[in-house]
């Protein structure tokens, strides 16, 4: 059965070549801390299962000491020029789009065949990680296109990948970090002492009030954990059941649906969430590593709102 | 109950806000919490790496930069850019609706996974927004620049963000499901879903008012009003608005000179 191991295999050797392809690259001056973080990463994705959780601490302090001590540069990107770019894009046209629908297509079309027909019993893929197993075949398959159709140097994918992932440098890393500070907040009973807090200063009598510190503290505890998961089981045991669906007799459906997407609304304004805020920044270039932040607030702040008066009318006042 | 945990929290915004890296902020913020609330060095060091190597699924998404790279080098960003310079009608705003509507439908099917950062907003709709957004306004400054990239960014985590709970099997509805089934409270995932319709419809219309609004300042803010070949309105630009708008194209200090993503 094919599962997220193959992925991961596949992972591993993609960061092993960009760790070697790194090692080689005389443009840049700080190769070795370049070739040191994908190295890292390289054995994490193929040993990590193998090393035991304190093995892995080692390696992830290794990785945090590699970004910290700012070890990891830029490489000059020197394949093609701007103006050959436009060129080679006249002469492709609109069949480069191909190739990279690719990827969306056999994610689709895997995913609804998985669905709908007896391939789902058939035991090929994992179902738990049917997702990621689809992208990775969807990366070979558009990668087999594109060698066959562009006919590009042997290494020119994973020296591309390998620029685009300079780029974005230690960000990459930090979603899986902020997700490692999520477990260890949980082991530490963050979450507990937040929802006491939450829960003693809650106001006596007023429903609105109530809604209110529900939905403010969905929003906090998102933008503290940096996602809206961790938040919900807190934020329902301290104030949705006991106050809001006991207390007040308040619509289940709608406490538990509008509140996780209040907690949504958090997750649009807070670097802890950063595989949606700070990596797409880097990824992007952006100057402003916040840059995605602000240009989220203007709509996560009224919506936020929408989402308040939702609870209240839909969830209390209309229900009863 | 001891609060001393909590202290692992206000390390990680003070970190953030001091600009420290975040991943030692992250680590340090990770260690203090476990010792706080009691345990060993090794035991806070081992439940660190717990959760890193139980979270690989989240960095699996860059195995797509080979191809997009690839693609990018033969000339993937301008072929998009193309497009939109030869589409009439095309602005900033309307296309980046459009990438919204896709986005929140496309997860409201459970398909979250067809579009992201990396496989549609860098080589896809920041190339596209800009192209029509310099047909708004000419060339676009730096900072308009910016906010373009930092919007089409924006576009795809709110279209994700709030269509994805439509859909009856996605994590969080299953999450909130079982919460409540552990308080003894009986939910199916479809009414959930219904619910998430009015917030999903809501975020439509109030990112969608703000991308409009975008549009709005893109043509005030142009240089020369419509009819014009860009390259001029960039020269009367200059006139009129002095160099400030423009900005430096790059400063000796910075070491090398900053790149848009189509000179990688």
């Amino acid at each position: 059965m094919i599962n997220l191991h193959w992925v991961y295999a596949l992972g591993g050797a993609m960061w092993a070549a960009f760790a070697v392809l790194s090692l080689r690259d005389r443009t840049n001056r700080q190769r070795f801390g370049n070739a040191l973080l994908w190295a890292l990463v390289a054995i994490s994705f193929w040993f990590g299962d193998e090393i035991g959780d304190l093995g892995n601490g080692v390696l992830v302090l290794a990785i945090a000491l590699v970004a910290g001590a700012n070890l990891i540069g830029r490489s000059v990107g020197g394949s093609t020029k701007i103006e050959e770019r436009f060129e080679l894009a006249r002469r492709y046209g609109n069949k480069l789009f191909l190739p990279a629908l690719i990827i969306p297509i056999t994610a689709f079309v895997g995913t609804l065949l998985f669905t709908y027909t007896p391939l789902k019993g058939s035991g090929l893929f994992d179902p738990k990680s049917v997702t990621l197993v689809l992208l990775g075949l969807g990366v070979l398959i558009a990668l087999a296109v594109c060698y066959f159709w562009l006919k590009p140097p042997v290494l020119a994918p994973l020296q591309e990948g390998r620029h685009l992932m300079d780029a974005i440098g230690w960000a990459a890393l930090l979603p899986q970090m902020l997700a490692a500070l999520g477990a260890v907040f949980a082991a530490a009973g963050v979450g507990n002492i937040v929802g006491g807090v939450a829960g003693s200063i809650i106001p006596s009598g007023s429903v609105f009030l109530a809604v209110l510190l529900y939905a403010l503290g969905m929003v906090a505890f998102t933008m503290i954990m940096g996602n809206a998961f961790a938040a919900f089981p807190v934020m329902a045991a301290a104030i949705g059941i006991p106050i809001l669906i006991h207390g007040a007799g308040a619509n289940p459906a709608v406490i538990g649906a509008v509140g996780m997407l209040a907690g949504f609304c958090g997750t649009l304004m807070t670097p802890m969430a950063a595989n949606f805020n700070i990596v797409p920044a880097a990824l992007l270039e952006l100057k402003d590593q916040y840059g995605v932040i602000k240009a989220q607030i203007a709509t996560a702040i009224p919506l936020l709102i929408v989402n308040i008066l939702i609870l209240y009318f839909a969830g209390y006042v209309w229900a009863h | 109950m001891t609060y001393l945990p909590l202290l692992g929290i206000a390390l990680v915004v003070l970190g953030f806000a001091l600009r420290f890296n975040p991943l030692l902020v992250v680590l340090v913020s990770a260690v203090a919490t476990g010792l706080l609330s009691g345990m060993h060095f090794v035991q806070v060091l081992s439940a660190v790496g717990k959760g890193f190597n139980d979270n690989r699924s989240i960095t699996v998404v860059f195995l797509v930069l080979p191809v997009i790279g690839l693609l990018e080098r033969y000339g993937l960003q301008q072929r998009a850019r193309s497009i939109i310079e030869s589409m009439r009608g095309a602005t900033a705003g309307r296309l980046l609706i459009t990438y919204l509507a896709f986005r929140q439908v496309f997860a409201a099917l459970g398909l979250t996974s067809v579009a992201g950062h990396p496989q549609t907003v860098r080589p896809l709709v920041t190339p596209m927004a800009e192209a029509a957004a310099e047909k708004e306004h000419g060339k676009l400054d730096e900072a308009t620049s910016e906010k373009v990239k930092a919007l089409s960014a924006a576009t795809d985590n709110v279209g994700a963000f709030f269509g994805e709970d439509i859909f009856v099997a996605v994590g969080s509805v299953l999450l909130i499901q079982g919460s409540m089934a552990g308080f003894g409270i009986v939910l199916t995932p479809i009414q959930l879903s219904l619910w998430a319709i009015p917030t999903a419809i809501a975020a439509f219309l109030i990112h969608g008012a703000r991308l409009l609004w975008f549009d709005r300042g893109l043509r005030k803010s142009s240089p020369g009003r419509g009819g014009e070949p860009a390259a001029q309105r960039t020269v009367e630009g200059v006139h009129r608005r002095a160099a400030s708008t423009l900005g430096p194209l790059h400063h000796p200090s910075d070491g090398p000179p900053p790149r848009s993503g189509e000179e990688l």
